[in-house]
């Protein structure tokens, strides 16, 4: 006990210093026992994403036939489809397209309505707050009509536009609340101390509030790119030939022949890997902005 | 500037910030606004800033009316209690930005940044992000911006609160010789009466949001108005008694008697208040002329190398100042002692009526 003590003691003051054999041996088998616990888990989450990268390299045949635990004739054919045939990558680029499109629209409009609801009080500001997250309350097929008919009338039907602003409904509340959140964390005498300096509120907001919170700002970004980016229902209903996102092109690759499931996993990856991408950016603030900024 | 307020007050819902109150400020001049916490100094200060417009009355400077408008286009700068820097731009940027924000051009800016800089002793540092100063150098950082600005008037809103005595100590001494410039009005708001009176110049001494006296620093200690005001500006507080006045001699509750100097001769008779200060009444019978009062101890506050010994007489609790690290047994009966010459007598409702001769007091304590 008392040595236990010690250990930690040292342990607290020296990390990584020198330690006694016996502290040594014990710390390291209790590692080992966390390792397997966790290589365990890793394995297990990751099983699925090994599989669909597996299944990108092997040919239908070799897929259909049986179990294999790695590619036995490795080929890119599934890859040179996707990134010669237009019907496949036509959908990355509609994808990429309104997302950005749609993360655009959603930081330009929460930025000014996060600062206002982070700094001025008017009638009503808590409500409004608060019910501006009632879009999220409600599965998106909910919207699915309305919007349908909407753009049908006002001829965005099929357009990028259409599935960037139809995402606004969720991204844009979301993107205000993490912002605030950012925001109510930047002490409130920065703005009077700007102002007193002589700063007028566009540049004072651009040059100096923004740098401030771009780790927030990074990471509403990235919601908005994940939500727009995964989300299917809306943007396979508001599009049909021009603005045809790649995971509805994704569910459409039944032909005559048969499923092709090499060509599906192959989508697949590509679809993750613009998302493990921008996770790689903004590692370390996503726990902050899944708390939405209230750490 | 000459800065004037006219009856400006404020009221935030239904809560009084601040009463009605009158105050000039002449050019140069270096002025302590002195009150405890939520006396309304910051209130006041964001009102002079213009950060905040008052409910009522008006803000003039140079006689020029500026009640209400834009902070951005007053001739303030502002140093607050919170370290504000920019945290996104270095020490150099952040001293810059004012004169930026003016236009000037680059060789003056440059030079006005170092020379600043060098003045506050943070020159090593200017590529460095505030982040990465230690607290002290953090606020010398935001004084560096204040004064960099060269505004008519600066405000100074408890700079060295939240800083560490030692660096306290050293940043007020060289505050002191830094606003001497002569030009700038400085106004700096402390709860600390000892800061008061080593800053000098004048002092405003304010109480839940009423001005309570104002005028120099010295005279303002030496003849505190009212209670309420001799409370606030002495540190501990004032000792407060009850006690009849007679001819030449003022009685206390349980009997003691204090014979009347020169200056408080020819008073009305009948009830009044009187006050010492803890450092005029001492454990230590100096002096055959100190008058002793009898009290039970109920603490004693070591505070550095003196003691303040708490001791209950009647109703009241007096405060005695003992040099050197003392401890006096809890309920013991002690006897502290009170020099006559050194009491201040307040009328029952709390007016000043007559406070010792400090000049003279002064005199006698060099000789």
């Amino acid at each position: 006990m008392s040595k236990a003590a010690t250990a930690s003691a040292a342990h607290a003051l020296a990390p990584g210093a020198l330690a006694s054999p016996a502290n040594i041996r014990r710390s390291s088998s209790r590692v080992s026992g966390k390792t397997v616990i966790l290589i365990g888990y890793i394995v297990f989450l990751m099983l699925p994403i090994y599989w669909m990268v597996n299944m990108s390299f092997k040919t239908n045949e070799e897929i259909l036939s049986g179990l294999t635990l790695y590619p036995h004739a490795p080929t890119l054919r599934n890859y040179v489809i996707i990134f010669t045939d237009p019907s496949w990558y036509s959908g990355y680029i509609n994808s990429i397209y309104y997302v950005t499109l749609n993360t655009i629209i959603s930081l330009t409009a929460a930025l000014p309505a996060a600062y206002a609801f982070s700094r001025y009080r008017f009638i009503g500001d808590k409500h409004v707050f608060f019910w501006l997250l009632t879009n999220k309350m409600a599965p998106p097929a909910v919207f699915l009509l309305p919007f349908f008919q909407l753009y049908q009338t006002v001829g965005l039907f099929d357009t990028h536009i259409a599935v960037a602003l139809a995402h606004c409904l969720f991204n844009v509340p979301l993107a205000v609340w993490i912002l605030e959140g950012f925001m109510s964390g930047v002490p409130r005498e920065i703005d009077e101390m700007a102002y007193i300096d002589g700063y007028s509120f566009p540049r004072f907001f651009t040059t100096v509030f923004m740098p401030m919170i771009r780790a927030g700002i990074g990471v509403t970004a990235f919601f908005c790119f994940m939500f727009s980016w995964v989300e299917l229902l809306l943007a396979r209903t508001l599009t049909s030939v021009d603005a045809k996102p790649i995971a509805a092109t994704m569910t459409r690759t039944v032909s005559a022949s048969g499923m092709d499931w090499g060509l599906l996993a192959a989508a697949g990856v590509l679809t993750i890997l613009p998302g493990a991408l921008v996770i790689w950016f903004v590692r370390n603030y996503i726990a902050k902005g899944f708390a939405l900024g209230r750490v | 500037m000459t800065l004037t307020l006219e009856n400006v007050a404020k009221r935030v819902g239904a809560d009084q910030h601040l009463d009605p109150l009158s105050l000039e400020l002449q050019p140069g001049s270096f002025n302590v606004l002195l009150g405890r916490t939520l006396a309304g100094k910051t209130t006041l200060m964001r009102l002079m800033a213009g950060l905040d417009a008052p409910t009522s009355g008006r803000v003039l400077e140079n006689g020029k009316d500026v009640t209400g408008a834009s902070v951005r286009h007053r001739d303030v700068a502002m140093v607050y209690q919170q370290f504000i820097n920019y945290p996104a731009m270095t020490v150099y940027e952040n001293i810059a930005s004012p004169l930026r924000r003016q236009g000037k051009d680059k060789a003056e800016i440059d030079a006005k940044v170092r020379r600043t800089a060098a003045m506050l002793r943070i020159d090593p540092f200017l590529q460095r992000l505030p982040a990465e100063l230690s607290g002290g150098q953090q606020q010398r950082c935001a004084i560096a911006r204040a004064l960099v600005k060269g505004a008519g008037l600066l405000l100074l809103d408890e700079p060295l609160v939240n800083l560490d005595y030692k660096l306290r100590e050293e940043l007020r001494a060289e505050l002191r010789d830094i606003f001497a410039d002569g030009k700038t009005t400085v106004v700096y708001a402390t709860t600390e009466p000892q800061e008061a009176l080593i800053l000098g110049g004048n002092v405003t001494v304010l109480h839940e949001g009423r001005m309570l006296q104002t005028g120099p620093t010295g005279a303002v200690f030496h003849a505190p108005a009212s209670l309420e005001c001799a409370a606030v500006f002495s540190d501990p507080p004032m000792n407060v008694v009850d006690a009849i006045l007679t001819n030449d001699r003022v009685a206390l509750t349980d009997g003691t008697s204090l014979p009347l100097s020169a200056h408080d001769r020819n008073l009305p008779a009948g009830p009044c208040r009187v006050g010492i200060r803890a450092n005029n009444l001492t454990v230590l019978r100096r002096s055959e002329r100190l008058v002793p009062i009898k009290g039970r101890v109920e603490l004693s506050e070591i505070s550095g190398s003196e003691t303040f010994v708490h001791l209950r007489h009647g109703d009241s609790t007096l405060i005695a100042r003992e040099e050197g690290v003392h401890s006096h047994p809890f309920g013991s009966e002690i006897q502290v002692y009170a020099d006559p010459d050194r009491i201040f007598v307040f009328s029952t409702a709390g007016q000043l009526v007559a406070a010792p001769n400090w000049r003279r007091g002064a005199l006698r304590n060099i000789a």
